[in-house]
């Protein structure tokens, strides 16, 4: 190939590249919905949504939980938004969101039939969309090999017999990682927490600094077939695991731990963005999100539980998720004053 | 003005589009940014920020990067010297091969490190079952030496490309002149070839200073949440705790401290001791005679291949066999050879409208990458000239041409996000602000990368043109090209290799539309299920080879009538 012929081709490629986002049909109106990463739906679904109501929906993926309502905040500071709807924050975050004044209030129709307790925003601004838990999963075949015993609760973990054996996210860079610590401060008070977590440092816990790395690279129970047999994961990754098996299984590799107080609620919301030009459409989105279709689109496309209480589960899914006896959670104003502190107490107390 | 006709103005000319471009798409969204940030801190009452963890950052970035970039010559300047000197049975595959790590995702590098190197890694079993431990022997995942070895396994092919190719270019003539006047070969090194080499070698060495300086996602996943860049302390800030002000502090302390780096480079590069004579790459290269010469080259090669081959071939191997026949027995690793994760790539099993098909994700990255290419290497070509000609100002517009290196992703993600989210100027709407954005993380490579061949052409040669009436086009066309044409193909295999593996400040650019092969792969690996992560690396398997395609295909291209080949 000549020097000609290459150049060439790189510049048909650049046009190529000028041309591709190109939509036909300017004249139709567009969504933009903001989401985190792990956002997923069907496409049919999509497609008669934009049909019904003749729009072009733009999912933007804007990182993870907490990246992603960071990102907004910092748009929204200096001018509009970057989008109409944000899809993905969670109680977590909540108040960071409501206190930056992110959201309009919106009282969606299908709201009378959800349970007050996901409605965490008593003036509806943030709405529930759909709940999860992060619990420990734990290797079944490691676990019956050894012959040893689950832990039944958080402070069982410190026992001897359970030395080195459990890989933890850093809550200061991942979302689960966060949950996770949330749990033991809902578990052992604000005063409590520290003890508990020096008793889990001497017990060699192992600390990663993403759910990638923990789950792929550190958990023997994943293809990863790393050295720890308990990560902080979903209450619904062995779900995934049995769905996404290799070849058919008749029970998930992994289970989760739900024993009382061991898991952390994660509920999600969606909100419609203050300034939005299409306030309409964005109120029918959220509907949308709400809507029966949706809700039972949602466990398997994001391995969560629907918050609609009519929206039947599909059955591999139902069967292999753990389902928590008594999930832990927080008070999202104090989580919202004391995150940051507990987080750097954590990083000075466990990493340093 | 040498060698180049007319007035000023063509100076000025040769510097618009690059500066226009930088501007636009690095100075602008920084600018804004940071702006942003300290507007916050005026109004939270200008609080102080905590400079003992800005320094202790400041101090472990610096000297992990030294250290890396240390190790990275170690290995890189042999191999620079393997290739630019011997012939040998599958030279031109390890070339291409170790390129490759410059393209993959950090997730994918974890992968591939851990599957060779982890607690049950092959290196790992295969010492267990020969010394019968009970303990892995090795743990070297979330450690300072995994940091190490991956930013020596991600930056070699920089060393290697761009040393190896000006060593290629040297001319024989001057060690055969330094021999046959008595010198012995270190003699003939220290003082012929290494002046010669320098400004190469140092400009090479800076690029992997800086990228090891900025390096994040190898700190993060392989070092653990022990270690700390300023990138990751940035991203940590400025993303999680949404403290922006710190993290925009510590974003002017890296671009500042990149800033000194570029200015003290630019003192050292310059070629002091004359024009090197150039030859053509091919004709210094020959087999292997004498048995020190035939041991240097197996070492090279085989350290080559320890380091860089076998990641890169137990992912491979990943992707096409399968560990997981019966997980209830997984004692002993049940395997067999697989196509399932190809076939699977195929199969939309969940009518996500985030599935992609593999077609349309190579598609999408060769499209991007061959526009990032182009734009890149316009620039660089047009900056690479005005700096040759800018005399001593040079010394002041080198650095800011470099500076996109030490930008912080995150800090120049973010500012993009509050520069260009409207129509017209959004991602949807003008797609190639994508491609823009690849070309400014590969434009300081081409620059590094064109310019020192450049400053190496003797103006006699363009003087002598010139004298015979041949015009500037002509003598662009006739003098210049032909000895430009190697480094600009090195410039241009590197910028298309970076633009299909950047993950960095363009993925807040990303609007869903489009997705490229590293989208794909992190769809896949971010979450649970034995085929999500046998079809994360196959699709990263995918990524390999088009990258290895890519760069053969550039590197053919030669000039009409010529024959090197």
């Amino acid at each position: 190939m000549t020097l000609k012929k290459l150049i060439s081709a790189a510049l048909l490629l650049l046009y190529l590249t000028a041309c591709a986002g190109q939509t036909p049909g300017k004249q139709i109106s567009q969504l933009t919905v903001m989401t985190h990463d792990s956002f997923a739906v069907s496409a049919e679904l999509v497609a008669q949504f934009e049909a019904e109501n003749q729009v072009k929906v733009n999912f933007i993926k804007g990182g993870d939980a907490g990246a992603a309502l960071n990102r907004l905040i910092l748009t929204s500071l200096s001018g509009a938004p970057e989008a109409d709807v944000f899809y993905g924050l969670d109680n977590t975050f909540l108040s960071r969101a409501l206190d930056n004044a992110l959201f309009d209030a919106y009282d969606a129709p299908a709201l009378a039939k959800i349970s007050p307790e996901f409605k965490l925003d008593p003036e509806n601004r943030a709405l529930p969309i759909n709940y999860g838990d992060v619990c420990i999963n734990y290797d079944k075949a490691w676990f019956a090999s050894k012959g040893l015993p689950l832990p039944q609760s958080l402070e069982e973990l410190t026992k001897p017999i359970y030395k080195g054996l459990l890989v933890v996210e850093n809550p200061a860079t991942s979302s689960p990682g966060l949950s996770f610590f949330l749990a033991s401060v809902a578990e052992f008070g604000e005063t409590g927490w520290q003890r508990w977590w020096q008793a889990l440092k001497d017990n060699g816990v192992v600390i990663v600094s993403d759910w990638e790395s923990a789950y792929y690279t550190n958990f023997s129970g994943s293809s990863g077939r790393g050295g720890q047999p308990m990560v902080v994961s979903y209450a619904s990754s062995p779900a995934a695991e049995l769905i996404y098996a290799e070849t058919p299984l008749e029970e998930s590799p992994t289970g989760s731990i739900v024993a009382e107080g061991t898991c952390w609620r994660q509920i999600e919301f969606a909100g419609i963005l203050k300034g939005t030009p299409r306030r309409d459409l964005a109120e029918k989105f959220i509907d949308f999100l709400l809507s029966k279709p949706f809700q039972e689109d949602v466990p398997l496309q994001m391995f969560v539980f629907p918050v609609l209480p009519d929206a039947a589960l599909p059955e591999d899914f139902a069967r292999a998720s753990g389902i928590p006896a008594q999930s832990a959670s927080l008070d999202p104003q104090l989580i919202a004053a004391k995150r940051d502190e507990w987080v750097r107490a954590w990083t000075d107390l466990m990493l340093k | 003005m040498k060698g180049m006709p007319g007035a000023r103005w063509w100076k000025f000319l040769l510097w618009l589009l690059p500066a226009a471009f930088l501007l636009v798409f690095f100075y602008q969204p920084l600018a804004a940014i940071l702006r942003l940030a300290f507007s916050m801190q005026a109004e939270s009452g200008g609080q102080s920020f905590p400079l003992g963890l800005v320094a202790d950052t400041f101090v472990f970035t610096f000297w992990q990067a030294a250290l890396s970039t240390l190790l990275t010559l170690v290995v890189g300047l042999p191999a620079a010297y393997l290739f630019s000197h011997f012939e040998f049975t599958g030279r031109k595959f390890l070339r291409i091969i170790a390129l490759l790590p410059f393209i993959l995702p950090t997730v994918v590098v974890a992968v591939c490190f851990n599957s060779l190197l982890g607690p049950r890694g092959w290196l790992n079993v295969g010492l267990m079952a020969l010394f019968h431990l009970s303990e892995p022997p090795i743990r070297l995942l979330n450690s300072l030496p995994a940091i190490l070895l991956a930013h020596v396994f991600y930056n070699s092919s920089v060393i290697i490309r761009i040393v190896g190719g000006a060593w290629s270019r040297l001319d024989r003539k001057l060690t055969q002149a330094a021999q046959m006047l008595g010198a012995n070969p270190w003699r003939v090194f220290w003082e012929v070839i290494f002046p010669l080499l320098l400004p190469a070698i140092a400009g090479a060495s800076l690029l992997v200073f800086l990228f090891d300086f900025t390096s994040f996602g190898v700190v993060l996943m392989l070092g653990g949440p022990r270690f700390a860049t300023l990138e990751v302390e940035i991203y940590t800030q400025a993303l999680y705790l949404f403290n922006l002000p710190l993290a925009g502090m510590l974003s002017l302390v890296q671009l500042a401290f990149t800033l000194l780096i570029a200015w003290l480079h630019n003192r050292v590069s310059l070629p002091r001791y004359g024009k090197a004579a150039l030859s053509a790459e091919r004709a210094n290269l020959r087999r292997p005679q004498t048995r020190n010469e035939k041991l240097f080259v197996l070492l090279t090669a085989v350290l080559l291949i320890a380091l860089i081959l076998l990641p890169l071939l137990s992912l491979v191997t990943r992707s096409v066999v399968s560990l997981e026949a019966d997980r209830g027995a997984r004692g002993e690793a049940q395997t067999g050879f697989t196509l399932r994760y190809y076939r699977e790539l195929f199969r939309d099993t969940t009518g996500s409208i985030f599935y992609v098909p593999p077609a349309l994700a190579v598609r999408n990255s060769v499209l991007y990458a061959g526009a990032a290419m182009l734009i890149a290497n316009v620039l660089g070509l047009l900056a690479s000239y005005a700096l040759r000609y800018s005399g001593r100002v040079s010394r002041w517009l080198e650095p800011v041409l470099i500076l996109p290196l030490g930008a912080s992703a995150v800090t120049l993600g973010l500012g993009f996000v509050i520069v260009f989210r409207r129509a017209p100027w959004d991602a949807l709407s003008f797609p190639l602000l994508i491609p823009f954005a690849h070309a400014l993380v590969a434009l300081p490579l081409v620059v590094r990368t064109l310019l020192p061949a450049l400053r190496a052409i003797p103006d006699t040669l363009r003087q002598a043109a010139g004298t015979l009436g041949a015009g500037w086009m002509r003598v662009f066309r006739e003098v210049d090209l032909p000895l430009l044409l190697r480094p600009l193909l090195v410039s241009m295999v590197f910028a298309f290799t970076i633009s299909l593996g950047e993950f960095g400040a363009s993925s807040f650019l990303s609007t869903g539309q489009n997705p490229t092969i590293p989208v794909a792969i992190y769809r896949y690996i971010s979450q649970p299920g034995a085929l999500n992560y046998g079809q994360a690396l196959a699709m990263s398997t995918i990524l390999l080879l088009v990258c290895a395609a890519g760069s053969l295909v550039i590197e053919k291209a030669r000039l009409p009538g010529e024959e090197l080949f």
